[in-house]
């Protein structure tokens, strides 16, 4: 039996009361939505308009939709976490056992970075992107939508680790020996392993495609200083993405091929070396924490000077601040293991180079006050996300450079200090960034607003939650709480902990709110409607567009000259487009083959994961088959003539 | 834009496409070699890089492998020039000196997995397999790709975006000559120096 199905066994099957809690819910509550696309005959919708899609504004909104669902399930772990190391203290009691404690962080930090950010992350890219340079889709729309579905398949290996088989005990960088099989020889790791490689080679190949759209396909006119600044921080992030994802795959590749075939990169005998291995993967870590944050910073950059009427302060700088934190992203990575023992000289230069990083953060911090300085600014939901964002990331930032000196490093390596840090800096920038990124942007996916007051109140709540969440972990620190404990002896640190908890409860209302605001705006969507396509009098292209943005996005091509052309064009008046101006336009064709390559790494994933090589190569064949029926198309693209265009977009401005 | 320049542009945004790839791809082996250049003097109690290596053999593969660029370069002109019965020579021969590299490198891999000098042996052997392995691989998924150019040419003919589709392939095949020339100096020749 065991050539036909690996290693699969029913003992695999959770054991413990809350495990199989959700092991019961989670495949019922997919039976209840499948049934219900049945029911409401569905199907056919769903896959000629979602799953075959090469339309960059749908694909991103998948990508927002599994990001939200993620962001919901890396909720609860937190939830769980805190939970239990509130109740955790001396003569307390244990909510679940060590093993599942572990799990549980290790699936919070993987879920949260990889599939809330970075889905959170393409969802906005998609969305904004190819709107704001004037392009119809992205450079690539067959492989946009493949990486989309690269990353759907890891996010299904990782929540299919809840039902059978346990997750990763390995935190959410894996840190071998301890992911190695001599330690760990379940299933677990390997979930880990194999859901982060496809989706992470689906981000790798999105950050080809981004980068090839802004630089082959912006409007007539637009130079690269002419670029939106949310384009300029996407356009780094993209070359982030392409020089550093290539070593996630090599470090997890490596990883793999220890676990798979014996081998010794990093296992403890036989020369391995495992501090190969955190050198690799902080190689790509640390860019990876600016692929997330920079993005936010160009989110905040177009709101700001939207809701503030002015132009932003100090363009050039903000492209210099970005292409300066590109640089030295790629030389900071050895602080996150100054102890490893590399000597003072190694760690003094790495040091330096953190707190350099401060400096062109701070500048773009500036440039935000001066451009709000004697504007007209408007509340809007998005600005006091930037409020919130303006204070959080600002302390995130000092503590920062507070870890960056070595000697202090030392006493607060790994303790629950850092935890706050990086949460500071995460939640405080990415986070707030992405969420008013999507209320932002939107009205122009979907032609109606968000609802303010709730949105609001979110913010409010996400913010009072982080607080109490989070500045009481930077005491704990202080106080020797190291971090990734489920139990603790010293009853001084039960208060810091409770008020933890508690503040992890306002963050998960600041959450059902957001969902809330959704669900209340769907609802109410006929008095929330966008008639106008700006409904934030903005300054770039996307609100040139009417709401819902066409899925041609522009009927006529547009031409730039200067940064804010649309700013300037309305201050002149915007004449109507003339009946000659219109031209055929020419669009990708659905495709259905990048949803089955996805589908079958999914497969393949699965099949490494429990050692079931005869499947192993049919999911791989079908890959390499798949991609060669592609490669064999020519014709990927179909026209709309010119006529066609005048009536669709007569009827969108109507 | 009229149907010309959209060809143009689609051409230009898969030429941009393919370098930035490339770009990874040269990631991807450089992560590789940072990791063999580290493991490499850490072989467990079993054979070193000089007692393992012998450079007349792997001179011989390294010839092999640039004539095989040195005909695809051939058959890129070839085409340019409209000669496909030249092209068609030249590629078959391009397939040919790659086949017969990749099996010098199988080989070379069967006979030390048989003295017991597997990858599981130590860390410098799981290193030296991969880095070289990868490279093969690349060189494996190149047959592929020039065979369904060849097949697609055979089916469809004129019709046939060859000069397109065969000038990334070009360049492909290319950059896995520069990779091999790192893999032989640092890995052979530095191997049986130091």
């Amino acid at each position: 039996m065991e050539w036909l199905i690996g290693r699969l066994d029913w003992s695999y099957l959770p054991s413990d009361p809350v495990t199989i809690g959700a092991a019961i819910g989670m495949p019922l509550v997919l039976l209840f939505i499948l049934g219900a696309i049945t029911y409401f005959k569905k199907w056919k919708y769903l896959w000629t308009e979602w799953i075959t899609t090469t339309d960059a504004k749908k694909i991103g909104t998948m990508y927002a939709i599994v990001a939200i669902v993620m962001l919901l399930r890396g909720g609860a772990d937190a939830l769980m976490l805190r939970a239990a190391t509130a109740v955790g203290g001396p003569g307390g009691t244990k909510l679940f056992d060590a093993d599942t404690f572990q799990q549980v962080f290790t699936a919070h930090g993987t879920i949260m970075i990889f599939f809330v950010a970075m889905g959170l992350m393409f969802a906005l890219f998609n969305w904004a992107v190819p709107l704001m340079i004037g392009a119809r889709d992205v450079a690539f729309p067959f492989l946009n939508s493949m990486s989309f579905w690269l990353f759907f398949a890891g996010m299904i290996l990782i929540n299919t680790s809840l039902i059978f088989g346990g997750f990763s005990n390995g935190g959410w960088l894996g840190y071998p020996p301890l992911t190695e099989l001599q330690y760990n020889p379940g299933p677990g790791v390997d979930y880990w392993l194999w859901s982060l490689q496809i989706a992470g080679i689906g981000s790798l190949l999105s950050g080809v495609n981004f980068f090839a759209t802004i630089v082959k396909c912006r409007a007539k006119g637009m130079t690269f200083m002419k670029m939106p600044i949310f384009v300029w921080s996407v356009f780094v992030t993209t070359v982030l993405i392409m020089i550093s994802f290539p070593m996630l795959t090599a470090s997890l590749g490596l990883l793999g091929l220890d676990r798979l075939a014996g081998m010794h990169f990093f296992t403890s005998d036989a020369g391995g070396n495992p501090m190969m291995y955190i050198n690799l993967i902080w190689a790509w870590g640390h860019p990876e924490v600016y692929i997330l944050v920079m993005p936010a910073f160009g989110i905040f950059s177009e709101v700001v000077a939207t809701f503030s009427r002015k132009r932003l302060f100090g363009y050039k700088t903000m492209v210099w601040a970005l292409m300066a934190i590109m640089f030295f992203s790629f030389i900071v990575w050895q602080h996150h293991f100054f102890t490893m023992g590399a000597g003072a000289n190694v760690n003094a230069f790495f040091g330096i180079m953190t707190m350099v990083i401060a400096i062109p953060t701070g500048v773009k911090l500036f440039n935000w006050l001066f451009t709000m300085y004697r504007g007209r600014i408007k509340f809007s939901v998005p600005m006091v996300w930037f409020m919130c964002f303006a204070v959080t990331f600002t302390i995130g930032g000092v503590t920062g450079v507070l870890l960056s000196i070595p000697a202090i490093d030392f006493q607060v390596h790994n303790t629950m200090f850092l935890v706050a840090h990086f949460h500071n800096v995460i939640i405080g920038g990415v986070v707030f960034g992405y969420l008013a990124g999507l209320v932002y942007w939107f009205p122009k996916i979907f032609g109606f607003r968000l609802h303010e007051a709730l949105g609001r109140w979110a913010a409010y709540c996400w913010m009072v939650g982080f607080m109490l969440a989070f500045m009481p972990l930077y005491a704990l620190g202080f106080m020797g709480a190291v971090r990734r404990l489920d139990h603790y002896d010293d009853p001084a640190w039960i208060p810091f902990f409770v008020v933890s908890a508690v503040g992890v409860v306002v963050i998960g209302i600041g959450m059902g709110l957001l969902v809330l605001q959704l669900a209340y705006s769907i609802w109410k969507r006929k008095t929330l409607i966008d008639k106008t396509g700006d409904p934030w009098n903005g300054r770039t292209l996307e609100w040139s567009v009417p709401s819902p943005a066409p899925h041609y996005n522009f009927a006529i091509d547009p031409v730039v000259s200067r940064i804010d052309e649309w700013w300037y064009r309305k201050q002149e008046g915007v004449e109507a487009p003339k009946d000659g101006d219109y031209k055929a336009i020419v669009l990708p064709k659905n495709s259905p083959l990048g949803f089955l390559i996805g589908m079958a790494a999914l497969v393949l994933g699965m099949a490494l994961i429990w050692h079931i090589w005869w499947l192993v190569v049919v999911a791989f064949v079908g890959i390499v088959v798949l991609a060669i029926i592609r490669s064999m198309d020519d014709f990927t693209e179909h026209v709309i003539p010119a006529s066609e265009v005048m009536r669709m977009d007569k009827e969108a401005r109507a | 834009m009229n149907e010309a320049e959209l060809t143009a542009h689609k051409h230009d945004k898969a030429q941009l496409g393919f370098w930035a790839y490339l770009m990874t791809d040269c990631m991807l082996f450089a992560s590789l070699f940072a990791t063999y250049m580290i493991l490499r003097n850490n072989t467990n109690g079993g054979p070193a890089a000089h007692e393992l290596f012998s450079l007349g053999f792997i001179l011989v593969s390294t010839i092999i492998l640039l004539t095989s660029s040195y005909m695809c370069g051939l058959a890129n002109l070839a085409l340019h020039h409209n000669r496909r019965k030249e092209f068609v020579v030249y590629l078959g021969a391009t397939m040919l000196l790659g086949a017969a590299f990749l099996g010098l490198e199988l080989y070379e891999f069967g006979h030390m997995i048989a003295e017991g000098h597997g990858p599981d042996a130590s860390a410098f052997l799981s290193a030296f397999f991969t880095l070289v392995g990868l490279h093969g691989a690349h060189i494996a998924i190149g047959l592929l790709w020039a065979g369904v150019l060849v097949w697609a040419l055979y089916r469809q003919g004129s019709n046939f975006d060859i000069k397109r589709k065969f000038g990334l392939f070009a360049i492909y095949w290319h950059f896995l000559d520069v990779v091999w020339i790192f893999i032989f100096t640092i890995v052979y020749a530095m191997g049986v120096a130091l």
